[in-house]
């Protein structure tokens, strides 16, 4: 006679340390596959809330298996012919009870957002907590505050409203006084006395200064070709999205620059090709120029970026060089990235390291598209670090 | 619940007469009952109370999970396993009905189990619970040994998960002795060189190098790597766990088709004999129904099997299939007693993936349906797994090769190189694997730095 056991409804979940440990390599899968993701094109322009799907390989368990030209035998309803179609999707057999336990392809996909990645990002970089707390530290004293109001002040500060509404007070004390004592009123001029004036009370408090400007200058001489503005097109959009965590508000500004630099649209920036030659300088003057009109090194934060491919023409090195120190003067940080060089030249960015000491510079190089996430990697360790 | 464990016990009485009635011969049973939840994870711990910790069981987890939120799949209305007692565990959501026949299924299992060659000589039912039990706490150990290590131990599992089905696929043959295949390669090379006709011209063959390792071709990936290769003692223990653990499996695998084939069968003829009220009886009907109903396009073993059993017990009477569930495993199974009219009774055709799509190549007609039997055979149990064996270790190097042996089907690329890569892990040093693809003979190299090469 058979043995029952009846339900113990406590819940006894063993497969706990299982399953942490293989969400544990989903997660070191998605990292690891973060660099690939990154490079590719389709994530640009995208929203932070955007949902990528990443197949997350690592997992699958590997056995020898057989492939492409491997028979199968099927269930039909006797209808089928030599040569059918029968989809290409096929289902899986499997019964009712669930028996069915057969190795397929994996078929794990997980959504990742834009804020994930950066976030995976910032793990990734391995700083220590305090590092973090940074981002929101950027302070200035440039702010004032009017807090309440005084009798005494310079005039400039005069509060207008403020005494206004002081002299109609004393005017309809007077009113009052002069009802008690049974006296009419007559309708005499009532003018402002020094006892009305009033000035804002004024007092010096730190602000966050939460102003960024990131400049994205890219060469788009003949020589950039279309897989290197990608790599340059994911290098700035991530920059971009992660200095847009640390200030409230973030402009973008686009330069290209072939012999000459002009600033552009988006769109412009990342699908027009131009032929010509290479001055680099003529980016970085540009850059110069902008900041110089429009955002002031004392109220914004400025972020330099700029992607070529290493090549420059010899006579505008020495200029290059000069305003590469100019922009570190003004800006927090000026990255250099240098995308896909070839190898037979001796690249701008041997020039740009020996020529710029600047602490605030830093040039990173991009060899193959695996090299993205590293590349990314050490600039922003360095932003964090300086930041 | 809405029925009680006592009225179980009435229903399983029944049962037990029935089936003693009908002759089924089984160990002694116990169920317990369990909800959805342990049931995935008694699915994924393929039924053990205790197993050695790997990630791949949580990963099985969540994907069971996965699917059964998402509605992909049923859970199963029981899991069993093979060890004297048997042990059963039951959903507690099912309806009452559904443990009966449950029930009833698990009987036809448990006699399965105790009758089958395969599983009287591959297993050892007494000790089962115990061998998983031992082989956890051991594997346990090594990962709270400081000096092993988590990680360490998973290294060594992820490899010998890679390759645990490459073992042999014989049940119960004896390995021979080294002595034994000494003899045998001389004493055929002696016949060969005596048996030359005069006709013939001569030909020197060379003697057989009887010093080769190995000596003839092994199938048995697992127990060579842990006979010749480097291993620490731990290591080699945790390939001798998986090894054995996968050898307790193997008739399981082989025995799909007959087994749920027999269980349904016996479900199907004990439910109509133990006086089902009229309101159960319809449900008994309709999940009977569920249960065997065909896929299409694919293969339901629970179909297939019971339509056999049913088949053989109307040509040759009921004795015939006792003696079938002990003798035959499913590709001897399918190549004795499918027949053609079988095969186009259950409609059953053969396709093949053409570029995107997946072609119709035989159907169950007067000269495709033994290509179908073929087929089916050939693809069955342990047949799926590729075969692959050594045929040779370097003896300068350590070098080993391997040789698919290839039968028109090709090994898929990508897993075929992961898994070599582990088998690096394993063997330390350079790793070769011959086989065919796109048509051409290939060999797939991994260095003992893990980079991969074909030539």
């Amino acid at each position: 006679m058979a043995i029952f056991k009846d339900y113990n409804p406590i819940d006894h979940d063993r497969s706990l340390e299982d399953r942490r440990r293989h969400k544990q390599l989903v997660e070191k899968s998605i990292k690891e596959n973060l660099g690939e993701i990154l490079s590719h094109e389709s994530i640009i322009g995208e929203s932070k809330d955007k949902k990528f799907k990443i197949p997350i390989r690592g997992l699958k368990e590997y056995q020898f298996i057989y492939g492409k030209n491997t028979p199968g035998i099927g269930s039909g309803d006797g209808s089928e012919k030599r040569g059918d179609r029968i989809g290409s999707d096929r289902q899986q057999g499997k019964g009712n009870t669930g028996a069915g336990n057969e190795e397929g392809e994996d078929i794990y996909e997980t959504e990742i957002t834009m804020e994930d990645v950066l976030e995976y990002l910032l793990n990734d970089l391995e700083l220590p907590n305090l590092d973090k707390k940074k981002f929101s530290e950027i302070l200035s004293d440039k702010s004032k505050k009017k807090l309440g109001y005084q009798r005494h002040s310079i005039r400039p500060r005069l509060a207008k409203k403020r005494t206004v509404i002081e002299k109609i007070k004393r005017k309809q004390g007077r009113k009052r006084a002069l009802k008690e004592f049974g006296l009419s009123e007559e309708n005499n001029r009532f003018p402002f006395k020094e006892d009305d004036l009033r000035y804002f009370k004024v007092k010096k408090k730190p602000r966050r200064e939460s102003n960024a400007v990131i400049l994205c200058i890219m060469d788009t001489s003949g020589s950039m070709d279309s897989t290197k503005k990608y790599l340059a097109r994911s290098f700035f959009f991530v920059l971009a999205n992660f200095i847009r965590m640390k200030y409230v508000n973030v402009e973008i500004v686009f330069i290209s620059h072939t012999t000459t630099a002009k600033e552009v649209n988006e769109n412009e920036f990342f699908h027009k090709v131009e032929s010509g030659g290479t001055y680099i300088s003529s980016g970085y003057l540009k850059a110069l120029e902008i900041i110089n009109e429009r955002y002031n090194p004392s109220y914004w934060n400025i972020y330099a970026f700029h992607a070529s491919d290493g090549e420059n023409w010899n006579e505008d090195n020495e200029r290059c060089i000069k305003a590469a120190n100019e922009l570190c003067q003004l800006c927090n940080m000026f990255g250099y990235v240098e995308i896909l060089p070839s190898y037979n030249t001796i690249s701008i960015k041997y020039r740009l390291i020996e020529g710029v000491t600047d602490k605030r510079f830093i040039a990173v190089t991009i060899r193959e598209k695996e090299e993205l996430w590293k590349a990314l990697k050490d600039m922003l360790k360095k932003e964090i670090r300086e930041g | 619940m809405e029925y009680t464990i006592k009225e179980l016990e009435k229903w399983n009485k029944n049962i037990e007469e029935v089936a003693i009635k009908f002759g089924l011969d089984y160990y002694n049973q116990e169920f317990e009952i369990i909800g959805y939840k342990d049931m995935i994870g008694y699915e994924a711990y393929v039924g053990m109370p205790s197993r050695y910790p790997h990630w791949s069981f949580g990963k099985a987890y969540e994907r069971n999970l996965m699917l059964y939120k998402f509605n992909l799949t049923g859970l199963p209305y029981e899991m069993v396993i093979n060890s004297n007692p048997c042990l059963a565990y039951l959903m507690k959501e099912n309806t009452l009905l559904l443990q009966i026949l449950t029930m009833a299924h698990v009987y036809g299992h448990n006699d399965f189990f105790k009758n089958n060659r395969l599983f009287k000589e591959g297993t050892s039912a007494d000790y089962t619970l115990e061998m998983f039990k031992r082989h956890g706490d051991l594997i346990r150990s090594y990962i709270n040994d400081p000096s092993i290590g988590y990680e360490s131990v998973e290294k060594i599992l992820n490899a010998a998960h890679a390759i645990k089905l490459q073992i042999s696929r014989n049940v119960g043959i004896k390995r021979l002795s080294e002595e034994d295949i000494k003899r045998e390669i001389l004493e055929e090379y002696k016949k060969k060189s005596e048996r030359r006709s005069d006709i013939e011209p001569i030909q020197k063959t060379d003697p057989p190098d009887v010093n080769k390792i190995p000596l003839q071709p092994e199938e048995d990936i697992m127990y060579f790597i842990s006979k010749y290769g480097e291993l620490t003692e731990w290591e080699r223990n945790i390939l001798d766990i998986v090894r054995e653990e996968t050898l307790y499996f193997i008739p399981q695998i082989e025995t799909k088709i007959m087994n749920e084939g027999w269980a349904s069968y016996w479900h199907y003829n004990i439910l109509k004999e133990i006086n089902l009220p009229s309101s159960l009886y319809l449900e008994f009907i309709k999940r009977h129904n569920d249960v065997i109903a065909p896929v299409r396009g694919g293969l339901n073993p629970y179909f297939l099997g019971f339509k056999m059993f049913e088949d053989i017990e109307k040509r040759y009477g009921r004795d015939k299939i006792f003696e079938v569930r002990s003798m035959e495993r499913d590709e001897s199974f399918i190549r004795r007693y499918l027949t053609q009219d079988l095969c186009s009774e259950l409609n059953l055709f053969e396709y093949m993936k053409r570029g995107n799509f997946y072609i119709i190549e035989e159907v169950s007609d007067e000269e495709g349906w033994e290509n179908i039997r073929n087929t089916l055979c050939n693809s069955c149990g342990m047949g799926m797994v590729p075969y692959i064996q050594v045929v040779d270790m370097s003896k300068k190097d350590k070098t080993l090769t391997l040789q698919h042996v290839y039968d028109g089907r090709e090994l898929n690329l990508e897993y075929a190189q992961a898994t070599v890569k582990h088998i690096v892990d394993l063997w330390g040093h350079t790793v070769i694997l011959n086989t065919k693809l796109d048509g051409k003979e290939t060999k797939i190299i991994c260095n003992e730095n893990k980079n991969l090469s074909r030539a």
